[in-house]
């Protein structure tokens, strides 16, 4: 499991503080119904370092960070959480809070109509008498902000930030809990360059006090430049931990997927054909071609594609040349539309319902029949289960027992069941594993090859670059850039995508 | 009743029944029930106990029957994560203008009551799925409006019903022959399809056998009560509904994900809107089965009605959070509510009582099934 380094700490390490660790994890494993999330996973912690957790999405990083912060309480993994030497068993968030660890989710959790100050101190409000002491929050609220050298007012409403501010204070959040244990997950993922570099600065004041810092992010020079220790973690296992100075880049990416890179990307050479649809002054695609859609997350990417496909207010597009209204979900579909969204459990999958219903469900919405035909339903989703190679027992088990990748594979066969002329496909592989994502790239190129034309948004810059023919970059909602698979380089894109050029 | 837990390939498309065990259990449970009664009605008079006697029976099936057919509209609505409290009062709206309108003749007095229901549903089912004011609110405002339309229209006053057919709808018996005709019917639709999806032996021999044993027991007191019957034939809209059509395929995509089921090209509102039309149709099929039971029409008709019905759903395995629930299910709650209500009358429990041991019966009841489905 360790080719170099080993789990804990390196003989360095030790010299430099002769405590034991702030933080350490021993032997944590957690299985979910048909996958193994973490296996025997080590992992500790320092005062005053920062060690960055890399790995490819569904390698288990967010799982052991869950299991750190107690949303799987102690009794549904298994191994030891000792902080400061002490075994502690922490049986719901609150617990782990108390004993100093605070967690930046990826995802917002502040309350839009609410002030910063209230959002800092939601749930623990200075009181007295059971009456909130509003002076004493705001004081307190302006404190945490100051340390940051933040300038922002307690007063001012969450709503009204711009999404790279709204990180700044789920962390200033975080911090105002006296935490020694912080870990952000992808912190910079929304922020621009400056705002980044404001989160720096914090980090290495945070590091100076002797806080330990736990960093996540997919941007390895970011990793390079702030991590005293890296450790990669692979399917649920820890590849290796290594001190920053004893790695380089190239090094940490191979061992993040476990071969070469270059084979994660099947090639595909194609020759795209007419425009099959077109969304005037935004974008255009061709049958047989690949868009990427890239820029931050808040860039607007996701609601822009549920607007054209009529889940918002409606739109108009055209198709084919040939203009068209769209007013909802099922205008779009009958256009020949295809939409897999974001975030499969909230908006693509009936989780409690079998896959075979999943499958089936937008045929049977196209085809406007009364009556079901059982037969010609399990014969479409076993054929899907074949062809996508969907690993399920049956189609007749709720989709929810089925891993993040095999779900994925449920939705996009729904779609491809409605035969799309265009597909949609919004963070296509988000949270599933390196080989669910190989396959889900062959089957991208494979339905291009077929003449669909795709539009695809994704958050992993790589695998836009790799897969698109084209890319256009959104920046808060409007296209900033274009670029041809020849001319798109990691660093014209981000500058479009942080909005700081503009190349359209 | 049709087959409870189908594990056959087809059907299994849209899975309805959590766990097989969960059916089992509520089988058991009515079972337990049953003996239990039966055993405690034991007299000089009825030395094997009077409980499940052909006459007692056939009189815990009429009571059933109307609770049965809201259940089975309820099922629908509550599937699609939405829920009605207003047919309580709408059993008793749609009966007092049925009541009222028999000087048009049987057929304006039958389809008046059903033209309310549906008409009351449309409206209620419009302010659920489009104007989004959520369904407990609307239809608790729909339990207060239509006892309050039924008190202003009949002045308070109880309506007798005059023509004979109508009272016979909630009363009369079906021919003996004619019962053991419609069995030997639904046995030789029920072996078809068995030996076509080449079921095992026992569910092949099984439901003839009990419809066959269920009609000659009525017969033993004059034949199948006609409501009976027609609970039989909502039963069956209600399977093929839920189990063939894509309108019940929908409800339960809408009640397990909306987003997810919107975006698959599903007419939310419409569905919603249907599901209520539906229940609203079958609110006026219950409220003939029960004014015609009853023999008149009294403005309190129906009161809690709509407890029962949900009650039955729940207790059916039902979920309120929607997407899950079977049609065989609810009429198994229905049974169950029915039994308990029957037998406590027989024992002559206080009113009080009764209250008491239904309301915790419905507690524990899906207590023991979050408990099961935590398990699973």
């Amino acid at each position: 499991m360790t080719p170099s380094g080993t789990p804990a700490s390196s003989p360095a390490d030790r010299a430099a503080s002769r405590r034991p660790p702030l933080l350490e994890m021993c032997g944590i494993s957690k299985t979910f119904p048909g996958v193994c999330a973490l296996d025997r996973v080590a992992f500790d912690l320092f005062a005053g370092e920062v060690h960055a957790l890399v790995g490819e999405n569904g390698a288990g990083k967010s799982t052991l960070i869950k299991v750190l912060a107690a949303v799987y309480p102690s009794g549904t993994y298994e191994g030891e959480i000792r902080v400061d030497g002490d075994v502690r068993r922490f049986a719901e968030i609150r617990d782990a809070e108390r004993a100093g660890i605070a967690v930046v989710h990826q995802e917002l959790s502040l309350v839009g109509e609410m002030t910063i100050g209230e959002n800092i101190f939601l749930g623990r409000e200075p009181r007295r008498l059971g009456l909130i002491q509003w002076d004493a929050l705001r004081g307190a609220a302006q404190k945490v902000l100051d340390e940051l050298q933040l300038s922002l007012s307690p007063e001012a409403k969450v709503s009204q930030l711009g999404i790279g501010q709204q990180h700044l204070v789920e962390i200033a959040k975080a911090l105002s809990r006296d935490a020694r244990i912080l870990i952000l997950d992808e912190p910079t993922a929304a922020l621009t360059d400056s705002e980044a570099e404001i989160l720096f600065a914090i980090l290495e004041r945070l590091r100076a006090r002797g806080a330990g810092i736990v960093y996540i992010s997919h941007k390895l020079g970011e990793v390079f430049r702030i991590a005293d220790r890296i450790t990669v973690l692979r399917d649920g296992c820890v590849v290796s931990t290594d001190a920053k100075s004893a790695l380089d880049p190239s090094r940490v990416i191979a061992r993040m997927v476990g071969r070469e890179v270059t084979d994660l990307f099947p090639a595909a050479t194609r020759t795209p054909g007419e425009v099959a649809f077109e969304a005037r002054g935004l974008f255009h695609v061709r049958r047989g071609e690949v868009l990427g859609i890239a820029g931050l997350v808040g860039a607007g990417r996701s609601e822009l594609l549920m607007r054209l496909f009529g889940a918002q207010d409606g739109a108009e597009v055209f198709i084919d040349g040939e203009r068209a209204g769209i007013r909802r979900p099922s205008d779009a579909i009958a256009h020949g539309i295809a939409f897999v969204t974001e975030d499969r459990k909230r908006y693509g999958l009936l989780l409690d319902q079998p896959v075979a219903m999943n499958v089936t469900l937008a045929k049977l919405a196209l085809s406007r029949r009364f009556f079901t035909d059982a037969d010609e339903e399990t014969a479409d989703a076993e054929r899907a289960q074949r062809e996508l190679r969907i690993k399920t027992p049956s189609v007749f088990v709720q989709a929810m027992t089925l891993s993040g990748g095999n779900q994925q594979k449920v939705v996009l066969a729904k779609w491809l069941l409605t035969n799309p002329k265009v597909l949609f496909l919004d963070e296509p592989t988000r949270g599933i594993d390196v080989g669910a994502k190989q396959e889900i790239y062959a089957e991208i190129n494979r339905l291009a090859a077929k003449g669909l034309a795709i539009v695809l948004v994704s958050s992993e810059l790589p695998e836009v670059l790799a897969l698109s023919d084209r890319i256009v970059v959104l920046h808060e909602g409007r296209v900033t850039g274009e670029f041809t698979r020849a001319e798109a380089t990691p660093e014209a894109v981000m500058a479009c995508a942080t909005g700081r050029v503009r190349a359209a | 009743m049709e087959d409870g837990v189908t594990r056959s390939r087809g059907h299994a498309v849209a899975r309805r029944t959590g766990s097989g065990l969960r059916a089992y259990t509520m089988f058991f449970a009515l079972a337990a029930i049953w003996i239990f009664f039966q055993w405690r009605t034991v007299s000089d008079l009825y030395p094997y106990g009077l409980f499940l006697h052909p006459l007692n029976f056939a009189n815990l099936l009429k009571q059933m029957s109307v609770t049965g057919v809201l259940a089975v509209g309820m099922l629908l609505v509550i599937v699609a994560r939405q829920i009605d409290l207003s047919v309580g009062s709408l059993v008793g709206l749609a009966g007092g203008v049925a009541a009222m309108t028999q000087g048009y003749g049987l057929a304006a007095s039958l389809a008046s009551a059903i033209a309310i229901g549906v008409a009351a549903g449309a409206l209620q089912g419009a302010l659920a799925a489009r104007a989004n004011i959520p369904a407990f609110i609307v239809t608790l405002g729909g339990l207060l409006t239509w006892r309050g339309v039924i008190l202003y229209l009949s002045k308070g006053e109880t309506i007798p019903i005059r023509l004979p057919l109508f009272r016979s709808l909630g009363v009369s018996l079906v021919h003996p022959a004619a019962g053991l005709a419609l069995a030997a019917i639904a046995s030789a639709f029920v072996t078809w399809r068995s030996l076509r999806r080449r079921a095992s032996p026992a569910r092949l021999v099984l439901p003839p056998a009990l419809m066959f044993l269920f009609v000659a027991h009525m017969n033993l007191q004059g034949g199948v009560p006609l409501p009976v019957l027609v609970l039989v034939v909502v039963a069956l809209i209600g399977a093929v509904v839920t189990r063939n059509t894509t309108f019940g395929r929908y409800l339960y995509a809408i009640g397990s994900n909306p987003e997810a089921a919107r975006l698959s090209g599903i007419n939310i509102e419409r569905h919603i809107l249907g599901a209520f039309c539906f229940l609203g149709a079958l609110t006026g099929v219950a409220a003939i089965l029960h004014t015609g039971r009853v023999g008149s029409s009294s403005p309190d008709a129906g009161s809690l009605m709509e407890l029962d019905a949900i009650a039955a759903c729940v207790i059916g395995g039902t979920s309120l959070m929607g997407g899950r629930g079977t049609v065989s299910g609810a009429l198994l709650g229905a049974l169950i509510m029915a039994s308990l209500d029957n037998g406590m009358s027989l024992l002559s429990v206080e009113n009080a009582t009764q209250y008491i041991i239904k309301g915790a019966v419905l507690v524990a009841a899906v207590g023991f099934d979050m408990a099961g489905r935590r398990r699973e």
